[in-house]
């Protein structure tokens, strides 16, 4: 079984951005950047299953600018096998990225994709689901148990108060949510070894994908600051106020 | 212009969190359909024609509906899309599941969780976990969105007199299956919708402390009970008690959040609250920076005072 485990580059999740000054976007500048973290959680899941031999091949994608190709390096040195880079330096929204991704399953053939369920970056939670859309596939989003059994894959899922089990027909898109698995460190061998597997680049025109973003940023601002109140110096002051100032009790 | 709202219900009743979409709805355009998928769904579909503002409902009813498996629900949507300028859904699971392969199938891009409608065409949504908002302009004919519901206020649940229509069910897809659901059962009212919710963080120290402490002030109140992700990474609470940027988005009246530091991912979730508690030992702790009321204290000592006082 092959699976494909397609990664974003973002901002590292320890970074809290900061809002340009004029308004067109965050600052990106010497900021670190780290592979998305449920992509992580992705590539974890899928290194798993090639190690107790339900995977024979994992393949790294990734989508953006050649800086990606650290990131996929780091998605070597978790256990991937062999990673492509859709090179782009255009702003590449879910739907492109979801019609890139159908391209290179429609050159790979997985048997699955396993993703993160959505980047930390511009919050989306969508390309997942569009990519089972395009490909008229299956979807398991918010996965936090996989498991197979006879050409189908049984994935549980994290829904509003508490936890679904539906069973999908191979191939199938599972997108990974925070509890699925915690991901290993990346050791120093592992470093090493990843920069000898192979690393493919290809182009959004080899691949016949218009990229073109289909929503305009008009602008992006800091969100309203929430003042902060007052210290209250004990429980009778605050059952006080709560009655009485804020009227919510 | 008519826009559609795909209501969230159980086949029984229809969730509470669709009267907020369908505010946002009235706000992109003048007429304003739902449409109810499920399986014996008419309950749902009639409480929706009595929605203010709704002009029509659509009946899509079938038992491969009763689950609501996001194949088969977007391929329903995807049958009656035809006319309208803009499909919205709820920012739940189930919303969030659909509203992409929607999308996809339509050619047309997706704004997820929209938080203000500044146009028929431009809408605000947050990014980089609330640390920043993005104005976006759709260039695609079709609006495809997901509502976060603690930005709009709910629509008038009576009032409306809109017609239901029967439209014919897709096919199933066969492509997936349901199997099971294991909803937690609880008394205690419903996160998302809760008016009051009593949260806690690491500083609970276990999971039968977490009970122990909170639950006695959460009945006190008649509160949800929510978490934080150090508290539910640490096994004290269920993962769909986590209020956070991964977890559920909250904004009760009144939020009491206990031993809860204040990460930025925790504060995306609850920012919007009315009026915010914190109790925390730790004066430095950032939670005190967006509380309303902060009270430096023990919580094992402040939250049985409070809890006594409570009952005065």
């Amino acid at each position: 079984m092959k699976i494909l485990v397609p990664i974003k580059r973002v901002v590292d999740f320890n970074i809290k951005v900061r809002v340009k000054p004029d308004g067109s976007g965050v600052d990106l500048d010497n900021v670190k950047m780290a592979i998305n973290p449920f992509d992580e959680i992705a590539m974890e899941e899928a290194v798993r299953f090639k190690e107790n031999g339900k995977a024979t091949e994992v393949v790294a994608v990734s989508c953006g600018s050649a800086l990606c190709q650290e990131t996929l390096r780091t998605a070597l040195a978790l256990g991937a096998d062999r990673a492509i880079l859709v090179e782009s330096s255009e702003e590449l929204q879910p739907l492109a990225v979801a019609k890139l991704l159908k391209a290179l399953v429609d050159q790979e053939q997985p048997d699955l994709v396993i993703l993160g369920k959505q980047a930390i970056d511009d919050d989306c939670n969508q390309t997942g689901q569009m990519l089972a859309a395009l490909l008229d596939r299956p979807q398991g989003t918010y996965a936090s148990k996989i498991d197979f059994e006879d050409q189908h894959v049984v994935v549980t899922r994290e829904v509003d108060g508490g936890l679904e089990t539906v069973r999908l027909a191979l191939p199938a898109i599972v997108t990974a949510d925070l509890r699925l698995n915690e991901p290993r460190y990346v050791t120093l061998p592992n470093i090493m070894k990843a920069k000898k597997k192979p690393l493919e680049v290809k182009s959004p025109a080899e691949l016949q994908v218009d990229v073109s973003p289909r929503l305009q940023t008009l602008k992006v601002s800091e969100p309203p600051v929430r003042a902060a109140g007052v210290k209250v110096p004990d429980v009778a002051t605050l059952v006080a106020k709560l009655k009485h100032e804020a009227k919510v009790i | 212009m008519t826009a559609l709202i795909v209501a969230e219900h159980d086949n029984t009743h229809l969730n509470a969190l669709t009267l907020n979409a369908v505010t946002a709805a009235t706000r992109c355009s003048e007429e304003v359909h739902v449409l109810v998928i499920g399986h014996g769904a008419s309950q749902p579909a009639e409480q929706a024609a009595k929605l203010q503002g709704v002009s029509k409902v659509l009946l899509a009813d079938a038992p491969h509906f009763a689950d609501q498996l996001a194949e088969n629900a977007a391929a329903q949507v995807l049958a009656v899309a035809g006319s309208y300028s803009h499909i919205l859904f709820a920012a739940t699971a189930t919303g969030k599941s659909v509203a992409p392969r929607v999308a996809a199938w339509l050619d047309v891009a997706q704004v997820s969780e929209i938080t203000a409608v500044v146009a028929a065409d431009t809408f605000e949504r947050p990014i980089y976990a609330g640390n920043a908002v993005a104005t976006v302009k759709s260039l695609d004919s079709i609006k495809v969105l997901t509502v976060r519901s603690t930005s709009f206020a709910a629509c008038q649940a009576e009032g409306g007199n809109a017609t239901v229509e029967a439209v014919s069910a897709v096919a199933d897809s066969g492509l997936s299956q349901f199997v099971s659901r294991e909803i937690s059962k609880s008394d205690r009212p419903e996160l998302a919708a809760a008016k009051i919710i009593v949260s806690g963080g690491r500083a609970l120290g276990s999971a039968d402390k977490f009970q122990a402490t909170l639950l006695p002030l959460a009945e006190q109140l008649g509160a949800a009970l929510g978490a934080s992700r150090a508290a539910v990474d640490s096994g004290y609470a269920p993962n769909d008690l986590q209020v956070g940027q991964t977890g559920k988005i909250v904004a009760p009246d009144l939020y009491v959040a206990c031993g809860i530091s204040g990460a930025i991912q925790h504060l995306a979730g609850m920012k919007d609250s009315k009026i915010i508690v914190a109790i925390n030992k730790d004066p430095d702790a950032p939670i005190f920076s967006v509380a309303d009321y902060g009270l430096e204290a023990d919580l094992f000592t402040a939250i049985p005072e409070l809890l006594k006082a409570l009952q005065q």
